[in-house]
């Protein structure tokens, strides 16, 4: 069976402030290494997309004046391929500023932005402190592979506050950090095969599971709707950096 | 004279005696703020001499060290931070320290980009040199929109200090050349531009970490003829009427020579300054041209501004090299994007069998946030690897990165023993050999201070 992984990663030229093109190579990367095609594919400010050519999106996080461009731009030109695609099941990884997007609205200065209201959930200004810092989380069983890997590590740097909704179930349980508001014990959002998070670091390269769990879920369909689980690689220095980014964030000590 | 009011004259004495005990270039300008907040302005106001500010992001302890040198070969010694302490307490430290110099010298000091408007506030600065600014520290600097409107704003309250003054900006960055112009796009007076006039060293591609994309001034993305170093490069914005600016002071003609430095011609209107720069990189040509431009202003001629160049001397950690049991060490600060990328770059150029030693901090100073060693491009000495040793506290992350950078991980090494892994990554290396140590700033600090104790270098604030 010839498995090919294709990337869809929207907005790279803006949305990619805390190193988010370490998750697209850690993909490739671990992809070619076992064999598995690998295309990346790019959609850009004004650039549709048709969500059957995708397997994995991609969205990582801007600048406030990047992010505002690009708001509006996934309005006008990306809302119904992401929504469309969220739909049909396809993976959907979005990081910090791309996570806040998929929500209601969030807030820039004094000015609320609309965001595509794809997740149930919506993002607020605080006068308080940004949320900065190493940060590690569990997900639920739903989401843990065979081997019992539970744990995501990362760092975090948000100002906003990011309440769920009543539809809405999040990513993970907060260990250690501050997650989606620094007070409900919650971070990110999980919806069909949709994970949005505030962990960059960034999030693949410092959790090798992670990243197979998502290349499984994408080669889903390619593996008779079952996820793939990929065959094992020589991850030794993969490992030794997830126990390094569990550590920062005060786990394992 | 001085004219020292009783609670700074006591204040100074305080904070005397502390910077006698050796070692700090930070705790006596600390005791000195703390008893006497005001006395960064009061200091600065009895020097006699100019006052110059250089901030950036990459390569401002270089280019003050390149100023500081040329001046004091002119005979004018500034007052100088050249420790590389650049935030309040350490340019107060230095106004303590070295009030009694040799009068008509003035005050030079690096300033940290988020500690500029204050400082110039109280300082009231002859001269600003900025440089440029990149990615860096996102932790603790935020995004770099906010930086340059900090500067804008401190522009504005220099301008309102009246007097003679005037500002050295990149013409090849344009988020720092930008600054160039009023809030009404009005050209500020007293304005000179440098930057960089040979395509032959542009690059074939922008570097990843790219960050000046949209016009200061209304917003529509620029396009670049060519890319130099991240963002900096010759651009235009096709909406408005932004475009890089004509620089009066620009590097004709730049040959990379390696490791071992580069050959550089300047235009300036004072005449051509040409010279062999001994500190390697496009990087460090950008920091010479930086330095060419403010010593034109301070008055320095053509001549004596390229002597002092050629004769310009490694500062601490950057590009330093010891001798260590018959091995050469050769040690390069890396702390962001895009000056590791130009490290790694200059490494990589001419090919040659490489042994490293790279330790990733991330203390407070190095930026808690590691994800930036993503964002720098480690694949150009890919194939040029012998070894590699990844120490600091996020050893194995470092390691991770040039795994996937291409590395052969068969010679990563991960000892996260930083002065034990330095030691035996020295000793690996064949006698004669050499090493390149590439330190995040903790790591540095660390490792100066304890080749210093075995009397192999310096200590730093010597």
């Amino acid at each position: 069976m010839n498995l090919r992984l294709r990337l869809l990663a929207l907005y790279p030229e803006q949305m990619n402030i805390y190193a988010d093109r370490g998750n697209l190579l850690f993909l490739r990367r671990r992809c070619e290494w076992r064999g598995i095609g690998f295309e990346l594919v790019r959609a850009g400010i004004g650039e549709r997309f048709d969500p059957e050519t995708a397997d994995l999106i991609y969205i990582g996080g801007g600048q406030d004046r990047d992010q505002l461009l690009v708001a509006e731009d996934m309005r006008k030109t990306k809302r119904e391929a992401i929504a469309r695609a969220v739909e049909a099941e396809t993976v959907l990884l979005a990081v910090c500023g791309g996570y806040q997007l998929l929500g209601h609205s969030y807030q820039l200065a004094d000015r609320t932005v609309a965001g595509l209201g794809i997740a149930d959930l919506e993002t607020v200004r605080s006068n308080d402190a940004r949320l900065i810092g190493n940060v590690a989380i569990e997900l639920p069983a739903s989401d843990r592979p065979a081997d019992g890997a539970r744990v995501l590590a990362g760092f975090e740097n948000h100002g906003g506050r990011t309440r769920l909704g009543a539809d809405a179930e999040p990513l993970g349980r907060v260990l250690r950090g501050h997650g989606n508001n620094g007070s409900d014990g919650f971070e990110g959002v999980r919806l069909k095969n949709l994970f949005g998070t505030y962990l960059h670091g960034p999030l693949l390269p410092k959790n090798a599971w992670f990243a197979d769990y998502l290349i499984g879920l994408s080669l889903a369909r390619q593996n008779g709707g079952k996820p793939l689980r990929p065959t094992p690689l020589d991850d030794r220095i993969e490992a030794a950096a997830h126990a390094c980014a569990r550590a920062a964030a005060g786990l394992d000590r | 004279m001085f004219v020292v009011r009783p609670s700074l004259a006591r204040a100074i004495g305080a904070a005397s005696r502390l910077s006698g005990r050796g070692g700090g270039t930070t705790l006596p300008g600390r005791i000195l703020l703390g008893m006497a907040p005001d006395a960064i302005a009061r200091l600065g106001a009895e020097l006699d001499g100019p006052i110059v500010l250089i901030s950036a992001t990459n390569g401002k302890t270089t280019t003050a060290a390149m100023v500081a040198a040329a001046l004091r070969a002119a005979g004018r010694p500034p007052i100088h931070n050249k420790a590389g302490s650049n935030m309040n307490r350490g340019i107060a430290t230095a106004l303590l320290e070295q009030r009694t110099a040799a009068p008509g010298g003035g005050g030079l000091f690096e300033v940290d980009e988020a500690w500029l408007r204050p400082v110039a506030a109280e300082l009231v600065p002859d001269l600003i040199v900025l440089a440029n600014l990149f990615r860096d520290q996102l932790d603790r600097y935020g995004e770099l929109e906010r930086l340059v409107d900090d500067w804008a704003k401190m522009l504005e309250t220099r301008v309102q200090r009246g007097g003679d003054w005037s500002l050295v900006l990149n013409a090849d960055d344009p988020l720092v050349s930008d600054l160039g112009r009023d809030a009404d796009g009005a050209p500020r007076p007293g304005v000179v531009y440098f930057g960089v006039d040979d395509p032959s060293v542009s690059l074939a591609e922008p570097q990843h970490a790219h960050d000046a994309k949209h016009c200061r001034r209304c917003g529509a993305p620029y396009q670049y003829e060519r890319f130099y170093m991240g963002h900096l490069g010759h651009y235009r914005c096709p909406d408005c009427d932004s475009a890089r600016p004509r620089p009066s002071v620009a590097a004709r003609r730049v040959e990379l020579l390696g490791f071992d430095g580069s050959r550089v011609e300047v235009d300036s209107p004072a005449g051509p300054i040409n010279f062999t720069l001994p500190l390697p990189g496009l990087y460090n040509v950008y920091n010479a041209v930086a330095a060419s431009a403010a010593l034109l202003q301070l008055g320095l001629g053509p001549a004596a501004i390229a002597t002092s160049l050629e004769a310009t001397a490694a500062v601490f950690g950057r590009v330093e090299e010891i001798q260590i049991e018959g091995r050469r060490v050769a040690i390069l600060l890396i702390k962001n994007p895009i000056g590791a990328s130009e490290v790694l770059r200059t490494l990589a150029q001419p090919a040659q069998p490489l042994e490293l030693w790279i330790a990733l901090n991330d203390k407070i100073a190095d930026g808690r946030d590691i994800s930036w060693v993503w964002d720098a491009d480690f694949e150009p000495p890919a194939e040029l690897i012998l070894r590699v040793t990844c120490s600091g506290s996020r050893a194995p992350e470092m390691a991770n990165r040039l795994k996937y950078a291409g590395w052969d991980p068969a010679r990563i090494v991960v000892d996260d023993d930083l002065h034990g892994s330095f030691n035996r990554a020295v000793a690996a290396v064949e006698p004669g050999g050499r090493l390149f140590a590439l330190p995040t700033y903790t790591a540095l600090l660390e490792l100066r201070t304890r080749l210093a104790d075995r009397g192999l270098a310096k200590e730093y604030w010597a």
